[in-house]
């Protein structure tokens, strides 16, 4: 037996994409073709397509944040009634409008990036020793804090999908796994250190059954993850929902929904101290995504699952037991979302309540699809979307522009890079190799 | 086993195997029915339990003693179960499965009201207002995916619709424009989710979930931009009017609960029998299913795959949209961050709970319906029954049904997939 990556083409490219000319799938000739990650060295004319294909990849990347930045300048400006005002007489005196307008979009995305990556008032005021370096590094830090979660979340619905599997239940595992998580981080009495591990192995663990749950129905029934995986997202959020209320979970000086609070020897510690929120948890997405990438593209396993998402009837054919890949997939793809959620609470939540894991399952999912479902993809675009949130939360503070924005600009941006062909047309890009764009797997139920 | 059918002999060379899913259902029937008749029956306290024909506790009632109801109805599910186990005709099986069922649901309730009383007509109008959102909602389901578009975007829909409501039915002060305004939102999704997915070829699923979060976020942002601010111009609509139709009104219990209610429930069951009848008998039902099921032969013979497909999807994101209106003309009266809560999903299993029927749709979303106002119920009464758990029955119902344990459940053979004439 060779390596993993010889055998690939005896499954190679799938009769199951569905026909047409864009062929709406994870391509199974990128998943062949791409020699797995950036770390390798391939040979030159090699190197030379891939770029190419990869600066395409980063075209239309960047052309759907900036678009999505468009329509959300579009939506800032309408929502605003002053700056409306001023277009009834956008033909008498366009400076007016257009004024107002730039300064209120420059000033809202202004404040984006302040809050998102680095404010230079911070950097000014260092330079002259009347703040901390802390305070530089806030924004960063508080970008790294949204994205660990995400990052797990989002390695979770990308293994699932290189597997040909859409798992949309991570928000239902990553609940599950706060609530293991913070449970074992406030029964177990366990020393520093033994704690921590176990709590986050808790939260795994929590996750991994919660995906256990349709890997096995997929396997065993065929009943749809889509469908099985929405059921037991809501499920999950319900379960939580009455377990904080329970005598032993809930904080008895309390009288709203929120549990006890995670003990310190269960929480992630900080890493840059004074203030900043910035915890282990970074460090473990980055491991994560290191084991998502070898598992994916050095493994055994990773080949396996490989094969039977591109062709499961060709990957039975060779032997492979695409039941036991499945439960194994949504096992692990289960247990990374728990993390995601245990990460989340023994962070920066410390504590249950009913909205503890926010929305890190939903945004995992678009954060795969924009990362294209490949591991150090998916780790670029959960910071980009950390880096959002982040941004957001400064622009809601000082432009009064509702964090809700963010969320639309996140949906456009994937909307986006799912349709390459609509972004492609709107900017009247090159057609080569478009058929690579694009990202996920159309099945139906 | 005396059971060979007919179809058995006119069948398959495959001997089949004793645990059919019949069987397995019948089994499972069988041990409800032994938990319903012991733990509810031992639980239960030997008092009355008033069901009162009524909104509130006077009047008739249908009573019964809770500890020997809660035991009957058990050994009603058990009987249910067991003439399932033991083999029967194909066409006695949804006959017996919602009477084990309806007996299990029964004997859950005599266990619960023993010694109080549960008003029925209260119980019914209450879950037929809960269940009408699902219904318009699971109605625009079948429509996109009985002619091959998957529809997860259903919640995105509501939003939009509730949010359309209340926006432009305050700014236009008539319940009528806003329930207009409210399809059109509906629509919006639905072009979005008809282009992206038949021209842009989009996965449809990916499409959906990416749809509800836009739908959410624009909603939630339009509102903490305009209407929190100036609620009084922007989210104060009219509450939609009770129709009363005189003569039908007055009828005992079904008067009150179907005919003096709001003008959605009409429209609601209207359009059930609509679709239903016109999936069933009409030209138009014909080709949409036969653009869900083989486009490809539909395509050949002449019917035109795509431009039914953008009608369906846009027809349903009228009907979805509507069904939007409920949160906000109906029921609370002003929008509401992310108000549709989930609704959405649970309207996606109901149809899929119903089979991708209108009619099993609409019966789904009646159960989901009756769930949901039984959890109020129940926790007014001070149950023991946690309400979250009554909430997961929706999906844990249909987790059941997808896995096969009830009955079959088959999506459209081409839903889902897109179709490109060559």
């Amino acid at each position: 037996m060779s390596t993993p990556d010889d055998r690939e083409p005896a499954v190679g490219p799938a009769d199951r994409t569905p026909a047409g000319p864009e062929g709406v799938a994870v391509d199974p000739a990128v998943a062949a073709t791409e020699q797995p990650g950036g770390e390798r060295q391939p040979s030159l004319p090699q190197n030379f397509l891939q770029n190419l294909w990869a600066a395409n990849t980063v075209t239309v990347t960047v052309l759907s944040m900036v678009l999505a930045l468009l329509i959300g300048a579009v939506l800032i400006i309408v929502s605003d009634p002053d700056v409306l005002a001023t277009y009834s007489y956008i033909t008498a005196r366009p400076s007016d409008a257009i004024n107002g307008s730039w300064t209120l979009v420059s000033e809202a995305y202004a404040n984006l990036f302040k809050g998102a990556i680095v404010d230079p008032a911070a950097v000014s005021g260092w330079l002259a020793g009347e703040n901390t370096w802390q305070v530089v590094f806030a924004p960063i830090s508080e970008t790294l804090t949204y994205a660990a979660p995400l990052v797990l979340t989002g390695l979770a619905v990308a293994l699932a999908f290189r597997g040909g599997l859409f798992n949309i239940g991570a928000q239902g595992q990553a609940v599950i796994g706060t609530i293991t998580a913070a449970v074992a981080g406030f029964v177990l009495p366990l020393p520093v250190g033994v704690h921590l591990i176990v709590a986050l192995l808790a939260g795994a663990l929590g996750g991994a059954l919660w995906g256990f749950i349709p890997g096995i129905l997929k396997a065993r029934t065929g009943a749809h993850e889509v469908i099985t995986t929405i059921m037991l997202n809501y499920t999950a959020g319900l379960f939580l929902g009455w377990i904080i209320l329970q005598g032993g979970i809930h904080d008895p000086n309390r009288s709203d929904a929120i549990s006890k609070r995670v003990d310190g020897s269960a929480q992630l510690p900080g890493l840059l101290g004074g203030g900043l929120r910035v915890n282990l948890g970074i460090v473990l997405a980055v491991a994560a995504t290191v084991a998502v990438a070898w598992l994916l593209n050095r493994s055994a396993f990773g080949f396996e699952l490989r094969a039977v998402g591109a062709n499961p009837d060709a990957a039975r054919t060779a032997g492979i037991s695409v039941t036991r890949t499945y439960v194994l997939l949504m096992v692990s793809a289960g247990a990374l979302s728990g993390l995601g959620g245990a990460t989340q609470v023994l962070g920066t939540a410390h504590t249950l309540t009913p909205q503890v894991a926010g929305n890190i399952g939903f945004d995992g999912l678009l954060v795969a699809l924009l990362g294209r479902t490949r591991p150090w993809g998916v780790f670029l675009a959960a910071l980009l979307f950390g880096a959002l949130r982040a941004g957001g939360n400064r622009m809601q503070s000082f432009s009064g522009i509702s964090l809700e924005l963010v969320t639309v600009v996140q949906a456009l941006i994937v909307i986006f890079i799912a349709a390459p062909a609509l972004v492609k047309a709107m900017f009247r890009l090159r057609a080569a190799r478009a058929a690579r764009l694009q990202t996920s797997v159309a099945k139906g139920w | 086993m005396s059971t060979v059918t007919v179809e058995d002999l006119a069948g398959v060379t495959v001997p089949r195997r004793f645990w059919t899913r019949e069987r397995k259902t019948g089994a499972v029937f069988v041990a409800l029915g032994v938990l319903a008749a012991g733990l509810f029956g031992a639980l239960a306290p030997a008092e009355t339990a008033r069901f009162t024909l009524s909104e509130d506790a006077s009047g008739a009632a249908l009573k019964i003693n809770g500890q020997f109801g809660a035991i009957l109805f058990g050994i009603v599910t058990i009987g249910a179960g067991a003439t399932l186990l033991a083999g029967v005709a194909r066409r006695w099986t949804s006959t017996l499965l919602g009477l084990g069922i309806l007996a299990f649901v029964l004997s859950f309730l005599c266990w619960q009201v023993a010694g109080k009383f549960m008003p029925l007509v209260d119980t019914a109008k209450g879950s037929l207002e809960l269940a009408l959102p699902l219904i318009l909602g699971a109605l625009a389901g079948v429509l996109c995916e009985r002619s091959g578009v998957v529809n997860v975007a259903i919640e995105g829909q509501f939003l939009m619709g509730a949010f359309g409501a209340a926006l432009v039915g305050t700014m236009a002060a008539s319940v009528w424009i806003g329930l207009l305004s409210a399809a059109v939102g509906g629509l919006v999704i639905a072009v979005l989710l008809a282009v992206l997915a038949m021209r842009y070829l989009v996965d449809q699923v990916v499409l959906g979930i990416v749809l509800n979060l836009l739908a959410l976020g624009l909603t939630g942002f339009l509102y903490e931009r305009l209407m929190q601010p100036h609620a009084d111009v922007y989210n104060q609509p009219p509450r939609m009017p009770t129709w009363r139709i005189p003569g039908l009104a007055d009828i005992p219990v079904v008067g009150p609960v179907l005919f003096n209610t709001n003008p959605l429930v009409y429209l609601a069951l209207i359009l059930v029998a609509v679709i239903s009848v016109g999936l069933a008998r009409t030209r138009w039902g014909l080709r949409t299913r036969a653009v869900g099921e083989h486009p490809a032969a539909a395509d050949t013979v002449g019917i035109r795959v795509k431009g039914t497909r953008y009608r369906n999807v846009l027809l349903g994101g009228l009907i979805a949209g509507a069904g939007g209106a409920f949160f906000t003309l109906v029921s609370t009266g002003s929008f509401n961050k992310n108000m549709t809560s989930g609704a959405g999903f649970i309207a996606l299993a109901a149809l899929i709970f119903g089979r991708w029927t209108p009619v099993g749709a609409f019966f789904a979303a009646l159960f989901f319906g009756f769930a949901n106002k039984l959890a109020t119920y129940l926790s007014a009464i001070g149950s023991p029954v946690p309400s979250q758990f009554l909430n997961m029955l929706p999906y844990l119902a249909t987790l059941i049904a997808v896995a096969g344990l009830v009955g079959r459940v088959r999506a459209p053979a081409a839903d889902g997939k897109p179709f490109i004439k060559g």
